[in-house]
């Protein structure tokens, strides 16, 4: 049945046997991985890739004088190169890689904000940030007197666009705003939001975590300042994430974290820096890892990122219908322009509860505050269970996570 | 049995349902607030010893998941009338218990009935929901200002 509901042309099944993680049984059930807004499973060409370069290809870079160190180097900057083109950078220099999208804010933070944010100047965020991108502008403001301001938001988890207008002034600097919520699934109007935060000088970090691995994010068209985010959300390893700003913006920031690799001299009484991005690239980086996450880019670009999204609004929109079917159930985060993450709440049940149940039958979700807690905040509710979804989910997986819930409705009723 | 019915046993689903001392307590001798930053669960105890230190009146209020309120209210119940020394017998044996350190069944123990929460071993990720009761409980003794599952 479920399958004649999914319209879009799309070979889920060839798609699934790219991915050796999601053959895996658990509780001797096969696995339902339905928590990809938290981390994502790898496709064969990510783990061969990172294989193939550690046992056959791998040397330090920038230091080589030796064949294997000068293509190391070389495949390095082509993942840089590679990523700028992926997200529409016209230039490399402007990605810098980072441990992850906390890393890449935190570097933002730091440095953009020694340079610009001075006692008095406001940093606007919204309620609905994950933690990631709540507590660096707190610390910030603490330690330059700035002051930090929140765009609130309606009971669907849409931004109040009319209150962050009221907001802007000549005072704002820096708005740091996520271009999906990891806890609601809410698209924000990302481009309208840089519009009116230029016309007023500030600037826009855009936290991409959760929209670069679900839709198409081009960096000039959106003309954000900084966009943050993460390997392992995109199909690729663990300890990757990239940092783009505009390239005037970097080359005024002063270095975040600094030791070997990040200089021009060093002399015992003064150091020179490099420029960006070596400036922001101190000490070894994750070489295997960009390389891993290069091929990750590889496969997405293999399948269209367009095709990704439109399959995963096909799942989300199957998903709310048949989870609303049985009743009972709040989902929370109903934005008009939402990505394929679900959160709900049951009555008298907590998402713990929940998730431990599901997890009986091979169900993976998040049951918790997604590290959002202001979010789970504004709607009431201490936690919710989240789940959310991949291109490589299938709609037989959103019947079991709908039989999974009624299981645990018998179970507390 | 699975373990997840073994994690929730019917007295565990009947606590979580219907919890007992589920209330504030008017003039405690001892009150501790307790968190756990993981989840988000809120607890507070609200204590009155008698001179001899005996564990006279006993309370809780707040949220959280069923494990996390069975585990209070079941506590409640079973350390009424209970010495200081003796609560913190019991929380060290259930410490221990839910995190596959002490086995009930091998060893002579105080818990009582507490030991349907055994099952919480088989599940390390659910070891602070069953634990946030006792360790707000222990922090209301000491007086400490607030408790955090470790």
């Amino acid at each position: 049945m479920a399958e004649k509901i999914i319209k879009t042309e799309f070979d889920v099944e060839r798609i699934r046997g790219d991915f050796p993680m999601l053959s895996v049984m658990v509780n001797n059930k096969p696995l339902k991985y339905l928590d990809n807004a938290a981390t994502t499973h790898k496709p064969f060409s990510v783990i061969e890739r990172v294989r193939k370069f550690d046992t056959e290809e791998y040397a330090t870079i920038h230091r080589g004088t030796y064949k294997l160190g000068e293509r190391a180097t070389i495949l390095y900057n082509e993942m840089r190169t590679k990523v700028a083109s992926f997200i529409g950078a016209p230039e490399p220099r402007s990605i810098i890689f980072t441990s992850g999208a906390t890393q890449s804010i935190n570097l933002v933070a730091y440095s953009f904000g020694h340079r610009y944010i001075n006692e008095g100047d406001e940093i606007i965020i919204s309620h609905i940030e994950h933690h990631a991108n709540i507590v660096p502008w707190q610390v910030l403001c603490e330690e330059r007197k700035a002051i930090l301001k929140v765009i609130p938001v309606n009971d669907n988890g849409e931004l109040i666009m009319e209150k962050y207008e009221q907001l802007l002034s000549e005072k704002t600097r820096l708005v740091a705003i996520t271009h999906i919520s990891n806890a609601l699934g809410t698209v924000n109007p990302v481009r309208e939001i840089v519009k009116k935060a230029h016309d007023v000088g500030a600037r826009v970090l855009i936290d991409g975590a959760q929209s670069i691995p679900h839709m198409k994010v081009n960096v000039k068209e959106l003309n954000c300042d900084f966009l943050a985010f993460s390997g392992h959300k995109i199909y690729g390893p663990t300890g990757i994430g990239v940092l783009y700003g505009k390239p005037e913006i970097l080359e005024s920031m002063p270095p975040y974290v600094t030791g070997g690799d990040m200089i021009n001299t060093v002399t015992l009484e003064k150091t020179t820096y490099a420029k960006p991005p070596s400036k922001f690239e101190a000490g070894t980086p994750p070489i295997s890892q960009v390389i891993g996450l290069g091929a990750a880019i590889d496969y997405i670009n293999s399948i269209g990122i367009d095709r990704i999204q439109n399959y995963e609004k096909e799942l989300l929109i199957y998903g709310e219908k048949v989870l609303q079917d049985i009743g009972g159930i709040r989902i929370i985060g109903t934005a008009k322009n939402k990505a394929s993450i679900i959160s709900f709440s049951l009555e008298n049940v907590h998402p713990h509860d929940v998730a431990t149940i599901l997890d009986e039958d091979g169900i993976a979700v998040r049951g918790g505050h997604h590290c959002a807690q202001p979010t789970m905040k504004r709607f009431g509710v201490p936690a919710t269970t989240r789940a959310s979804f991949a291109f490589y989910n299938k709609p037989e997986e959103l019947d079991a996570l709908a039989r999974g819930v009624k299981k645990v409705l018998e179970i507390f009723s | 049995m699975s373990y997840q019915s073994e994690l929730y046993q019917q007295v565990i689903l009947d606590h979580n349902k219907k919890p007992r001392n589920f209330r504030p307590l008017e003039n405690p001798t001892h009150s501790c607030d307790g968190h756990n930053p993981l989840c988000g669960d809120e607890i507070t105890i609200y204590l009155k010893l008698n001179k001899d230190m005996m564990v006279e009146e006993i309370s809780f209020s707040g949220s959280g998941c069923a494990i996390s309120k069975a585990s209070a209210s079941l506590m409640t119940t079973h350390v009424k009338g209970k010495s200081v020394e003796e609560v913190k017998i019991m929380f060290d044996e259930f410490h221990r218990m839910i995190r596959g350190e002490f086995d009930p069944d091998k060893n002579k123990h105080h818990l009582g009935r507490l030991t349907i929460f055994i099952g919480v071993r088989e599940f390390p990720s659910r070891t602070k929901c069953a634990s946030l009761a006792w360790h707000t409980l222990i922090c209301a003794l000491d007086r400490k200002g607030e408790a955090y599952t470790e």
